[in-house]
């Protein structure tokens, strides 16, 4: 064979890509991308677009209205105390599941036989639809032949009507919130702690710094950013959540558990007002949105500090 | 090779920092649940149009045949209920008569509005036919999604001989006909449904307990009221009286509506083609105060937790010695081996208002045609099968399909037979018969407002005066039916 043969394609080697097929690579590569942005941004814009009509089944041909659905929710006292149900359903749970959260990845990173049953069996409440589960948990409750209530009565606390008052509705959904999301809190800070590295542990013991010290000096600033992660998806969660309420409450007693979510979904499929539902549903969006960037910043500034000078 | 290398570089430069993907993952989250109403909602074209599609009963002519559609496939949605245990029992014989090929699916009622409602909003032609109450004719009739039935039914070439339309209970047809306007009663309009069984709202009690301790079922509101307080104290191991009360208009409808009926009050005043809420009336006042107190005093707790399930599901494990609620939903209970208070439950028609009224509300499953459907011929044969009195008959004599919506077969000796089983049970079907009609102003904002009303009785049992309540229920409500 001459040196200046043509080599022959040997088997398994890659042949030349061609110019074309090379150009219509980065499009290819972004085609399901791009097929997916627009999966979701279709039915939002429509959805936005609807906002400014007066669309419902009552008036299947609506009128453009501009934003007078805007102006109609944000006058509305029923809006004003639907936001303010959700804030603190969204505070309540991400506050208690963060504390919660933390305080179990710190118990399980230590490693001992205990916590690595512990962590598997952690994400069993994951594992169930968060409707399943509140089923669950509302049928435990019940006051009469609930499973809470009977294990309390030797105490002499049975008998209590855990969703017959706003507050005991509102507390008993942040419960089940807490039951159910509180292990991805946990797994998260667990995965965090096991990724700090051991050379500041390592000399803080060398200088015999005791475990609150070291907690609030070393561990906590460098967690920071895992804990802000697992705070923007629950509040960003919680700030949407449906399946708890409705499945516990369907928003009662009255309207005190009328959160946004329900609000909207009853607007637009119980009554079929598509817009003013639509309208909810954007605003829940705005809300969550701007939140998530408020977030992302605080974030963006405690990894900065984690990361040092 | 060269310029392969500086893409794959330039590509690996191209990492967005974590904060800019969380940034982007908060964006992408948040449009997800904007979205989620948005696709389920439809086209301006899906819920409007209201024009019907396929063919109409008048394209029917020539004698009537059962096998016209044979071969032929229909889709039904339905609800999961003991009625609808006892059609598909008997779906072969539809098949066998008529050559049509039925498909279906069946969801709880938990979520089988929800779905009739986005299936129907759609526009398309998904369902044929599907099971619906007559609350509903006045939300899904006036954006055109119902086949009007007058047609079909006056069409002899499309109707069979036997139907015989008049067998049909006069309250129960006049439940599924509306004309649409606000202000019109029911009874006027187009025929927007078939009614095929329904239940009637009545008190059921635990017999034993009544006779151990020498009572007899109240026959006034007062007298409810302190029967509920005494079984309260006395009957051992229950409460007093099961009613519904979860924040739904589904608490409203059953024994709530037929007791505030009887005593004479209403929900709203027609003025011509305009309603005035009158839950703010004196009667309405006083009736909220007499009947949330017995709710508090004798009701089951976390009573903003009930449905028709936990009440009769209370009254079958002997935990309510009485309930007012659908007759059905007690019968079911009463059923050997069904529940502990199997055998023991009996019935009456409940307290008289004043004048000796025995008004009562009542639900009427109903079987109804997508005016989209593109089998509408087919369709219209299985309705006037399911609501036919070889059907019903069969499934009311060796089914549970009991409240029959036919006279024929309320007054047939093998289903009374059957019933009399039933301590009280026709008995007190023949005293509310003639006085059970839907007892609620027709409006298309039925479930908005009746949702709200249903709001407000939770308030109340929680404390809030009925008067301060219910003036701001009348007045929010004014806005809504204007």
């Amino acid at each position: 064979m001459s040196a200046t043969a043509a080599p022959e394609q040997k088997k398994g080697q890659v042949s030349a890509v061609s110019p074309r097929r090379r150009a219509l690579r980065p499009y290819l590569l972004v085609l399901p991308s791009l097929l997916l942005t627009i999966g979701i941004l279709y039915p939002f814009g429509l959805g936005v677009f609807y906002t400014f009509f007066d669309y419902a089944a009552t008036k299947p041909n609506p009128d453009f209205i501009g934003f007078q659905n805007y102006v109609s929710i944000f006058t509305s006292s029923d809006f004003w105390q639907s936001a303010w149900v959700t804030l603190r359903y969204a505070v309540g749970a991400t506050l208690v599941e963060t504390v919660l959260g933390v305080g179990i990845a710190l118990l399980l990173f230590r490693g001992s036989a205990a916590g690595r049953v512990l962590e598997k069996v952690l994400i069993v409440p994951l594992m169930i639809a968060p409707v399943i589960a509140t089923i669950m948990w509302s049928l435990m409750l019940q006051p009469s032949v609930g499973v809470i209530n009977y294990l309390l009565g030797p105490f002499g606390l049975g008998g209590v009507e855990w969703t017959d008052s706003p507050r005991g509705a509102l507390l008993s959904a942040i419960f089940i919130d807490v039951w159910i999301f509180t292990p991805f809190v946990a797994l998260l800070a667990l995965a965090g702690l096991r990724s700090l590295p051991r050379d500041p542990f390592e000399a803080a013991a060398v200088d015999g710094a005791g475990y609150w010290f070291t907690f609030r000096k070393l561990t906590l600033p460098m967690l920071w950013p895992y804990i802000l992660v697992a705070v923007i998806f629950r509040f960003m969660d919680s700030l949407k959540m449906f399946d708890v309420i409705y499945a516990l409450t369907r928003g009662g007693p009255g309207d005190s558990m009328m959160v946004l979510q329900v609000r909207g979904y009853q607007e637009a499929i119980l009554y079929t007002n598509f817009s003013v539902g639509l309208t909810y549903t954007i605003v829940i969006w705005a809300a969550v949105f701007i939140a998530t960037r408020l977030l992302v910043g605080i974030f963006g500034r405690a990894q900065a500090r984690a990361a040092g000078p | 090779m060269e310029e392969q290398r500086s893409l794959d570089e330039a590509a690996l430069s191209a990492q967005i920092s974590r904060a800019q993907f969380l940034k982007k993952m908060g964006m992408g989250a948040a449009a997800l649940s904007g979205a989620q109403l948005l696709a389920s909602c439809g086209a301006f074209g899906g819920a409007g149009g209201g024009a019907s599609s396929g063919q109409g009963a008048n394209d029917i002519s020539g004698p009537f045949d059962w096998q016209r559609e044979k071969g032929k496939t229909i889709s039904l949605l339905l609800n999961k209920h003991p009625y609808t245990d006892a059609l598909l029992a008997d779906l072969n014989s539809f098949k066998e008569k008529t050559g049509i090929n039925v498909e279906h699916d069946i969801f709880p009622e938990e979520n089988y509005f929800d779905k009739v409602t986005l299936d129907l909003s759609s526009g398309q032609a998904n369902y044929d036919a599907f099971m619906l109450g007559a609350y509903m004719v006045w939300q899904y009739g006036p954006p055109g999604w119902l086949e009007d039935l007058n047609p079909w039914i006056e069409n002899k070439s499309a109707t069979n001989s036997d139907y015989d339309w008049e067998d049909l209970l006069p309250n129960l047809r006049a439940a599924d006909q509306w004309s649409f306007h606000v202000g019109d009663p029911l009874g006027t309009g187009g025929q927007w449904a078939l009614p095929w069984g329904f239940e009637t709202n009545t008190i059921a009690y635990q017999s034993d307990v009544f006779d151990k301790l020498g009572l007899k079922p109240a026959e006034t509101l007062d007298e409810l009221v302190d029967l509920a307080a005494t079984l309260n104290d006395k009957a051992e191991g229950m409460y007093g009286i099961a009613v519904r009360g979860t924040r739904s208009w589904a608490t409203i409808h059953p024994g709530f509506m037929t007791m505030y009926s009887r005593m004479g009050a209403k929900d709203y005043e027609v003025q011509g083609d305009s309603l005035t809420p009158a839950m703010d009336s004196e009667t309405s006042i006083a009736f909220h105060d007499k009947w949330m107190k017995m709710v508090r005093d004798s009701g089951p707790p976390s009573w903003t937790q009930y449905t028709w399930y936990q009440v009769s599901s209370d009254l079958g494990a002997r935990k309510a010695a009485m309930i007012f609620d659908a007759d059905i939903a007690s019968y079911f209970q009463n059923q050997p081996g069904a529940a502990p208070a199997a055998g023991k439950i009996a019935w009456h028609p409940g307290p008289k208002g004043p004048g000796g009224s025995l008004a009562t509300n009542l639900w009427v499953w109903s079987l109804g045609m997508n005016a989209k459907s593109t089998n509408k011929s087919a369709a219209w044969l299985f309705l006037q099968w399911a609501t036919g009195k070889e059907h019903l008959r069969k499934a009311a004599v060796e089914a549970d399909h009991v409240d029959p919506v036919r006279k024929s077969i309320a007054e047939d000796p093998a289903f009374k037979d059957r019933m009399a089983k039933n301590k009280g049970y026709l008995d007190t079907f023949n005293q509310v018969i003639d006085s059970t009609a839907i007892q609620f102003t027709p409006q298309p904002k039925f479930f908005d407002t009746t949702t709200s009303w249903a709001a407000n009785l939770q308030d109340i049992y929680r404390g809030a005066d009925a008067k301060g309540a219910l003036d701001g229920l009348a007045s929010d409500l004014k806005s809504k039916v204007a």
